[in-house]
């Protein structure tokens, strides 16, 4: 399965699902990281150890172990 | 608080109370700001150190109390500012909330709309930003979002004004209006569940301040206070296993085990629905926003960290270059102002006191005022603009690997400012572990109370060309002895997992003139008010603590060996013996005495001890401190008396290296102290931060006195 931390720069991804727990699943939900939404890789931080994503019209930093938790597939 | 209500709402009948919500970043605080003849009141919600912001103002035969809260992006209390948010809205009294919205991004600030309609309240939406999204070729229509809703939506624009009247006319409007029943469609499975337990509630008559609908909601997203109200009610055992049922049907329809991700897709896809309806894209996007075009430079992967430190030394040099130049009037007017007074004062003592004391004391600290001035304007501008975010993001991995989160950055930043503020903010990480880290290493960040000290001795050893590029060396310095110690810190007494680091970077925007001097006031007073209260006291007390106790038989001596000099400058030099002599065998120079062996080793005499241990108090009364006890005694001409030049002359270079070293990490002052204790948790962790605080700056300083020593 694709995760979202292994993914490039520039790719255009759909969520299928979060492995996410608790709190940090609720934070991802509002903020419309959910199944189905389509997600884009803007940038990654210096070290690659963050990266800078877009869904919808918000754009959004997640740490790689964040992004870990996050199953896509390519669209 | 009260008197103003008073004042300003005489009617209690024509008061309309209004909740303003809205996610982070949608210019909340400018829509109120932008509403005119509104009177601002800033205080605290009870028992938490959030911002609470009250506008009172009258508009036509209304007196209007609007509560800003604090911006939140969903009911998920994730954060303590979501859950003041979320508390409010549950529990306290208010007639109507305003929705505000970005318009550039309707989607996602609906999510928390929907989350709103099953409140029981009125709401309007202001839809802010309309320019904004105007020039994105954006056209929404917003009478027909207010079909579709059930709630009148109002564009608005803070940044220019418009429709500001408009929604003030459709809240008094709602007010006037019935109850609104909230039109939120949820899919196929969910309706008929919500049905289900509706004609159940209709069945036994529950009593319910809410509509049978939305209890109905709640209780199927697992609303706490609406199970606690419905729990004690008998019908609760026949009630909850239709509920679990109800779960499980909604939950095998979202394939998913989470009722709370289940509710989140439901409103999207009805959001999806609403923007779809009203939202028209005329123009074609630009294939790059102007945020992403800035972004490509600012967080480049290469370029993002050296821009950022540019920023910052350019900062630090502003603050120098600029500052610099309203000192010398404050330095002027407050030695006329000392002249004055004293002229007026006839007992030689109290005019010591008054003019040596208090004056010379709080001009001390006042004389940095500008400095101070340019560094909130600064912090407010990384703030306000978006690139705080962007910052956290670029040093994130960085920060990481010391064991801190990049969101510690915007703590720690804040800490350039002040402390007290930047323990406040530590509250953004919601692990423990990391927020005490973070706490913990504030200190590493020089407030803006220890600026004096480095500009004397900066100005007292540096060329003023050098001064702006010492004075960022400290600050950075600091802030990389910071990061060690967090480093040491994370593998000894914080161990354990980290925080996740999600973080929404919101769109560049132009600061709004009118915010930042607002912020920038505010601080500014609190510093002034502190040297006006705090300082001026503790000038006092050193005052009192180097003149005393006097000693006449001194005294005499010294006078009759003045009277038989022959020449003036003998009789000055000798003088100023005396006063010296005096000085040291005061209360303050036995204090400094006693403590001086312990100082030795790092170079510093006891006048330099005794202004450590004052600026324990704050720490503008070491420049205070020291402002008293060079004023007299040591070789100061008429000419040129300034701090600065008595300062140069009187202590070596080395020791100026180890003072400024100690003063950058040693315990921030009592204020700070105390916040720092309420925010940790527990006063043990006062003294871990002392003894801490304590040992790293008394070994690096001397370190730094020998490095000193053996370079120069």
């Amino acid at each position: 399965m694709k995760i979202l931390s292994t993914s490039k720069r520039g790719e255009k991804l759909k969520v299928v699902r979060l492995n996410a727990n608790g709190d940090l699943k609720q934070r991802l939900l509002s903020f419309g990281i959910m199944k189905e939404a389509l997600i884009e890789i803007l940038e990654h931080a210096p070290g690659k150890s963050t990266i800078e994503v877009k869904v919808g019209k918000m754009r959004i930093a997640l740490r790689d172990k964040e992004a870990e938790l996050i199953e896509v597939e390519q669209i | 608080m009260n008197e103003n209500q008073v004042k300003t709402c005489p009617i209690i009948a024509n008061h309309i109370k209004i909740a303003l919500v809205g996610q982070p970043n949608v210019g909340k605080s400018m829509l109120i700001n932008s509403v005119s003849n509104a009177h601002l009141h800033v205080g605290n919600f009870s028992g938490v150190t959030v911002d609470k912001t009250e506008v009172l103002f009258d508009y036509k035969d209304y007196h209007f109390t609007v509560v800003d809260l604090p911006g939140t992006y969903a009911f998920s209390d994730y954060t303590i500012e979501e859950r003041v948010t979320h508390e409010y809205l549950c529990a306290e009294s208010y007639d109507i909330i305003i929705n505000v919205i970005d318009s550039t991004n309707l989607a996602k600030n609906l999510q928390l709309t929907s989350e709103l309609m099953s409140m029981n309240k009125n709401v309007v939406i202001a839809l802010n930003m309309s320019d904004e999204a105007e020039k994105e070729g954006l056209d929404i229509d917003a009478s027909y979002m207010s079909e579709l809703l059930g709630i009148p939506c109002v564009q608005v624009s803070a940044v220019t004004k418009d429709g500001i009247e408009d929604l003030l006319d459709a809240v008094v409007q709602v007010r006037e209006d019935d109850k609104q029943i909230s039109k939120l469609v949820f899919s196929e499975p969910v309706e008929e569940e919500i049905a289900q337990i509706v004609w159940y509630l209709d069945k036994h008559k529950y009593g319910a301040k809410n509509s049978y609908r939305n209890v109905a909601i709640n209780l199927l997203k697992n609303n706490k206070r609406t199970y606690q109200r419905i729990h004690d009610n008998p019908i609760w055992t026949e009630l909850q296993p239709i509920l679990v049922e109800a779960s499980k049907h909604i939950e095998l329809h979202h394939d998913s085990d989470d009722i709370k991700e289940a509710f989140a897709e439901e409103y999207a896809s009805f959001n999806r629905g609403i923007v779809a309806e009203v939202v028209k894209q005329k123009k074609q996007e630009e294939k790059k926003t102007l945020t992403e075009k800035i972004d490509s430079i600012l967080i480049h992967p290469v370029l993002g960290i050296p821009i950022f430190l540019f920023f910052m030394w350019g900062l630090f040099q502003l603050t120098f270059e600029i500052g610099s130049i309203p000192m010398d009037w404050i330095d002027a007017f407050f030695g006329w102002f000392g002249d004055t007074v004293g002229a007026t004062i006839s007992n030689d003592e109290v005019r010591s006191l008054v003019v040596d004391g208090i004056i010379a004391g709080v001009g001390a600290v006042v004389l940095f005022v500008p400095n101070i001035i340019i560094l909130f304007i600064g912090i407010a501008l990384l703030e306000s603009t978006g690139y705080m975010s962007r910052v956290a993001f670029l040093l994130d991995g960085f920060f990481h690997k010391f064991g801190l989160h990049g969101q510690s950055f915007i703590p720690l930043v804040t800490g350039f400012g002040c402390s007290i503020p930047a323990y406040m903010s530590a509250r953004i990480l919601k692990n423990d572990r990391d927020r005490l880290l973070t706490l913990f290493i504030i200190g590493f960040m020089s407030c803006g109370a220890k600026l004096p000290v480095y500009v004397l001795f900066i100005g007292a050893f540096f060329s003023p060309e050098m001064a702006g590029n010492v004075l960022f060396a400290v600050y950075i310095g600091g802030a990389m002895l910071g990061l060690v110690a967090a480093k040491v810190l994370k593998l000894t007494a914080f161990k354990g997992e980290d925080e996740p680091f999600v973080m929404e970077m919101p769109k560049y925007r132009l600061p709004s003139a009118k915010l930042i001097w607002h912020t920038v006031a505010s601080k500014t007073m609190m510093y002034l008010k502190k040297a006006g209260t705090f300082i001026a006291t503790a000038a006092m007390l050193v005052w009192f603590l180097s003149n005393y106790p006097h000693n006449h038989i001194l005294e005499e001596k010294y006078e009759v060996k003045i009277e038989s000099a022959i020449s003036e400058d003998e009789k000055i030099v000798l003088s100023n013996k005396l006063q010296e002599v005096l000085l040291e065998q005061s209360y303050l120079g036995t204090i400094g005495k006693f403590t001086e062996p312990a100082f030795e080793p790092l170079g510093f005499d006891w006048k330099m001890s005794v202004a450590l241990q004052t600026g324990l108090a704050a720490k503008e009364v070491v420049v205070s401190t020291l402002g008293v006890l060079y004023a007299v005694g040591g070789d100061v001409d008429e000419e040129d008396n300034s701090l600065v030049t008595a300062i140069s002359k009187n202590i070596p270079f080395a020791s100026a290296v180890a003072f400024i070293v100690f003063v950058m990490i040693y315990l921030p002052c009592l204020a700070a102290s105390v916040v720092f204790t309420r925010e940790a948790g527990g006063i043990k962790y006062f003294f871990y931060l002392f003894a801490f605080t304590s040992i790293t700056a008394y070994t690096l300083s001397f370190i730094a006195y020998n490095l000193a020593l053996f370079l120069s």
